[in-house]
């Protein structure tokens, strides 16, 4: 007798959910406990800074100021109140942000209020910043994977010259940190041979998107430089670990013994190409936080008008809840990357698939 | 036997060279150089034969800054390393040495940690701190960073487990901590070294990168406030290429070196890796 139960596929995705769910709901909490356990005052702190801008003059209403950042805070009620007020409006804003603000209900959560920017809320800012982000980190990671790994899996089955330049280049590439080969390519090809604009996101008065082709020219010529020192990390560290992952599958026992069997090259290495991907791909979904976290220092070393950017004017200038936002949407980014990562992964491993997905053996 | 086999890699010779080098510039040097913070000379001096790097914005002299800088970098690497990596020790040794429910608690704990994005949990933690120094620095961003150490940890313990000595010490009657201690780690030492070297590469790069954006040590020169000198003065548009070119080079070179000497020793240690 057949037991009704929910498709194996449907529940791994279920769990997986929950995991990222609970996960992100750590995260928050955790960013909470940290604020709150922060010596000093960060309100405090805020109307002093505010404040000394007109020193010598007398201040009126600093206590009225103070006041109001404490009721906008929520900072004068109990902890557990606090705590339940800022996981609602992070979980709904949240959710606001995921649906593409188009739920009426939610149209008032909004990751609280920018002080920078005052009155602007901070998902207002966001969502501003977060299209020139992700046309930036996009596209460099995907065609950093595939020719990463391309020039990995060549380098180990070629061996010889071909792996050493490629080896020592990649080493040197998914070594580098990200601002120092964005410093590096901007002195270069900005001061010395300057073909490339010394940074910024478009011309002086081109800021608006606008699908005219002197607009997307300018775009790309200032998209350049920024891509590029994505894209060469991201291929020198996948070149790296792909490298590593064929000399495994090269030196395997099925690998040696379809050789012995006279298999042509060619069929050779693309079997252990495709036993050599899998745990590329489970490495690129784990490393997608620090690829975002590269990505943000970059964006600020090219002036690049990102999420990347806005941290680093919120950190400058205080602006807590916009920091916490930028927290919250990269936390929520990474997770929701991985979690594609891992569906994806089912139907691409096909061991998994036979578990997960019914397909006959 | 290992020591032998250690230096005839060129990968870890290599590294340990370049680690070496850096340290004796770092320790020997500023012995020898003018407090970093004094103002000697004139604004943005070029490089001369006085002065190795010239001078910055405010008259300092660039290799003063740069040797301290060092010096701090590798410090905070050192002592990131060890929190790191002790932290990824205990809690994956005890987790594969334990296994069930200390396990999947243990597990649970470092999966939640490993997706969160560190460098955004190390902003917000240092843009809330008003006062951040050396330690304080470290301590914040070996507490974030031991996940992967406990993850490839605590795989090697299992393999461990699985052994006949464990089996052996377990009969004789010692105590799980006292396996984990006499048995299991000094079992893994060398991989345990290895995990140390990444994570000091990592700390090093953690700090340059915080430092870079302002949420660095407070009261010390680093190598990455060195660079957020150069990005506020806007040394590129100007091509004050010494105050930045030779930072890019020390951090790249520093960590390149610490992960030549992982790869090295893998490719000892480990006899899969070894190319015949």
């Amino acid at each position: 007798m057949k037991k009704p139960s929910l498709s194996p596929l449907f529940s791994h995705v279920c769990k997986k959910a929950v995991f990222y769910l609970v996960t992100y709901f750590i995260a928050l909490s955790l960013i909470f406990v940290i604020i709150r356990l922060m010596p000093g005052n960060p309100i405090e702190q805020l109307v002093a800074r505010l404040v000394a801008g007109r020193r010598g003059r007398p201040v009126f209403g600093v206590d009225r100021l103070y006041l109001l950042f404490i009721e906008e805070f929520g900072l004068d009620k109990p902890m557990h109140e606090q705590y339940f007020i800022y996981m609602q409006n992070m979980l709904s804003s949240t959710i606001n942000l995921l649906t593409f603000r188009i739920c009426p209900v939610l149209q008032s959560a909004n990751f609280g209020i920018s002080i920078m920017y005052y009155p602007r809320t901070v998902m207002d800012i966001m969502t501003g910043k977060l299209l020139w982000s992700l046309s930036l980190l996009l596209p460099s990671i995907i065609i950093g994977f595939v020719v990463g790994n391309y020039l990995g899996a060549i380098a180990a089955s070629k061996k010889g010259v071909m792996d050493n330049v490629v080896f020592n280049i990649s080493l040197f590439l998914s070594n580098i940190p990200y601002y120092c080969l964005a410093l590096i390519l901007l002195f270069v090809f900005a001061f010395i041979w300057p073909v490339f604009p010394i940074g910024g996101g478009y011309s002086f008065g081109r800021a608006g998107f606008s699908l005219t082709l002197d607009w997307i020219i300018d775009y790309l010529y200032h998209y350049a430089l920024p891509f590029l020192s994505l894209v060469l990390i991201t291929i020198g560290g996948q070149a790296i670990g792909m490298r590593v992952m064929m000399i495994y599958e090269l030196n395997s026992d099925y690998y040696v013994y379809s050789k012995q069997l006279g298999l042509s090259e060619r069929k050779l290495v693309n079997y252990a190409y495709q036993n050599a991907i899998l745990p590329q791909i489970t490495g690129l979904a784990l490393s997608f936080g620090s690829i975002f976290g590269g990505s943000l220092v970059t964006e600020i070393v090219f002036n690049y008008p990102g999420i990347g950017l806005a941290l680093y004017n919120a950190i400058l200038r205080h602006d807590y809840p916009l920091i916490q936002g930028c927290f919250a949407l990269i936390t929520l980014a990474t997770l929701l990357a991985n979690f594609l990562m891992d569906i994806l992964y089912v139907f691409i491993d096909p061991r998994i698939r036979v578990v997960y997905a019914g397909e006959k053996a | 036997m290992s020591l032998q086999l250690l230096i005839a890699s060129k990968k870890f010779l290599v590294g340990i060279s370049i680690l070496l080098f850096f340290t004796g510039l770092a320790t020997i040097m500023p012995w020898f150089m003018p407090n970093p913070k004094a103002m000697i000379a004139n604004p943005w001096e070029p490089p001369s034969n006085e002065r190795i790097l010239g001078t910055d914005l405010f008259g300092r002299d660039v290799f003063a800054l740069f040797v301290h800088g060092i010096n701090m970098s590798l410090r905070i690497g050192i002592l990131v390393g060890l929190i790191a990596t002790a932290v990824g020790v205990v809690i994956g040794a005890v987790a594969g040495y334990k296994g069930g429910i200390v396990d999947e608690v243990l597990m649970s704990i470092t999966n939640v940690m490993l997706v969160i994005p560190t460098l955004a949990l190390l902003i917000v933690v240092a843009a809330f701190l008003n006062v951040r120094n050396e330690m304080l620095m470290a301590f914040i961003i070996g507490i974030t960073s031991w996940p992967w150490t406990a993850r490839s940890i605590r795989s090697q313990t299992l393999s461990l487990k699985a052994r006949e000595f464990i089996d052996l010490a377990r009969m004789s009657g010692l105590s799980e901590t006292k396996i984990i201690v006499q048995d299991v780690l000094p079992n893994m030492f060398s991989y345990v070294f290895m995990c140390f070297a990444l994570q000091m590469g990592s700390g090093i790069l953690s700090e340059t990168g915080l430092s870079m954006i302002g949420l660095g040590p407070t009261d010390i020169v680093s190598l990455g406030m060195i660079l957020r000198w150069a990005l506020l003065w806007e040394t590129i548009r100007l091509g004050k290429w010494w105050v930045f070119i030779p930072v890019t080079i020390a951090i790249t070179l520093l960590t390149t070196s610490l992960l030549l000497i992982n790869t090295g020793m893998d490719e000892i240690f480990n006899p899969r890796m070894r190319r015949l």
